[in-house]
């Protein structure tokens, strides 16, 4: 059963994928992206890590939407229900895919993987935040002060509005 | 699964209680059977695809929501990350709105769906800040073991930003009431303009199911789930969440619709900081 659900969610995942290079408008290509990252969480799901998957889950559907906001927003015809094709530069980036693809591929046969050690945690959860907020909670710490500020900084620059002419009055 | 149909008839109880402040309790039945009798309006080169998803997706999300929400101790899932999994859930909303939005093709649709998106920005932050306290003071993500933690004093008492804010939250992920501005009248109706017929009624049914699960969900959030003299678990969960339901539904008529970019300078400038102190202080308690 279990294989079953990983195979149907793989093969979705990657078709879905592949729709993102297929559709002719850009909201398509964007939630067709949306549900290949949705498979993925799925599969996180079904290997018992119910946080990490739930929380592909979460943090994908709220990327993809602002997501969708700037790639309709910089597209060349910003209407998006035109039709416009995904691919640009095909022969370059047909030779960059294949190449990547063929390095990746090498990689899974060549690297000598290692044995399983040990077996999985009672609650991942718990051992996901001991190991993510144990030894690295500075550099967390830092990171997510730094991600707040940066977002915040971003904002101020971004809108012409200051503190004082709110509502768009001058 | 018998949680799950129990909030999917609150939902129908408050568009009723919604058309009874209008004098009209039946008004949501009558709409329903006329909205299943209506042809659809077609509109030109409308993305069919994208405006179904959309539709459909919206009482999906608060169906899938509901499943870990508790009754007492019991859930449809047992989910040991159900606070997680409600907020995904509910996030779903956000593509449901835009996708409806862009869908078909309307420029009222479009500005609907944007501003839905931007309203998301405002609330989710100090959503998520108001869920993690509760789970903070609870150790544990699991709705279940957070409504048990409240034993001596429930979380709304000494936790009020955290609640205050997740109320506010909930009217804003239905878009409800003060937070109706993605289908707001200025816009002929937003989102909703030109969604007819069984579109319209599966989308508005998606509205009041999102609203319901969120007012399931603050009971074993802050309310002390089954917690209550007299009447027995699995029934204290659905009454406290009728009243919680009952307050949401009774903001429509109350409030003004907030428009999304004041709503966004409100939510960044007094609900984070309030919930972020208010987490510090429920830290500070706990550790």
């Amino acid at each position: 059963m279990e294989d079953v659900a990983f195979w149907v969610l793989a093969v979705a995942a990657v078709a879905s994928g592949v729709a993102v290079f297929v559709v002719d408008s850009m909201a398509r290509a964007t939630f067709a992206l949306l549900a290949s990252f949705l498979c993925v969480g799925a599969e996180l799901l079904l290997i018992d890590l119910h946080y990490l998957g739930v929380l592909v889950i979460l943090m994908m559907i709220m990327e993809m939407l602002v997501m969708a906001v700037f790639m309709v927003m910089y597209m060349m015809n910003p209407a998006g229900l035109m039709p416009m094709t995904m691919l640009h530069n095909t022969r370059g980036a047909l030779a960059i895919s294949g190449g990547a693809f063929v390095v990746l591929a090498a990689g899974i046969f060549t690297v000598p993987w290692p044995e399983r050690a040990g077996r999985p945690p009672r609650d991942p959860t718990l051992a996901l935040g001991e190991s993510v907020m144990g030894p690295k909670m500075l550099v967390m710490m830092v990171i997510g002060i730094a991600i707040l500020a940066t977002m915040i900084a971003t904002v101020v620059l971004a809108t012409h509005r200051g503190r004082y002419d709110r509502d768009g009055a001058p | 699964m018998v949680e799950v149909v129990v909030l999917g008839m609150l939902a129908v109880a408050a568009a009723s209680l919604n058309g009874a402040f209008a004098g009209r309790p039946a008004e949501p039945f009558q709409e329903a059977a006329r909205l299943l009798t209506l042809q659809r309006r077609r509109t030109a080169r409308a993305d069919v695809l994208l405006t179904r998803i959309g539709v459909v997706s919206l009482p999906l999300a608060a169906a899938l929501a509901a499943l870990v929400v508790p009754f007492g101790d019991r859930a449809a899932v047992g989910s040991g990350v159900g606070v997680v999994w409600f907020n995904a859930m509910e996030v779903v909303a956000w593509g449901a709105v835009w996708l409806a939005g862009w869908g078909v093709n309307s420029a009222f649709g479009l500005v609907g769906g944007y501003r839905f998106l931007a309203q998301g920005l405002a609330y989710e932050l100090p959503h998520m800040f108001a869920l993690i306290t509760a789970a903070l003071a609870a150790h544990s993500l699991d709705l279940r073991i957070i409504g048990e933690a409240q034993g001596g004093l429930w979380f709304a008492v000494w936790m009020p930003a955290a609640f205050a804010v997740y109320l506010v939250s909930a009217l804003a992920m239905a878009f409800w009431g003060p937070f109706g501005h993605p289908v707001g009248g200025d816009a002929a109706g937003g989102v909703l303009a030109e969604l007819s017929g069984p579109d319209r009624l599966v989308f508005l049914a998606g509205r009041y199911g999102l609203l319901t699960v969120a007012a399931a969900v603050a009971v074993p959030l802050f309310l002390g789930g089954g917690a209550g003299p007299w009447l027995p678990a699995w029934l204290w969960s659905p009454v406290k969440t009728c009243a919680v339901l009952a307050l949401l539904v009774w903001t429509r008529r109350r409030f003004p619709v907030l428009r999304m970019d004041r709503a966004m300078t409100v939510a960044w400038t007094v609900l984070i900081p309030a919930t972020v102190l208010q987490m510090l202080v429920v830290a500070i308690v706990v550790v």
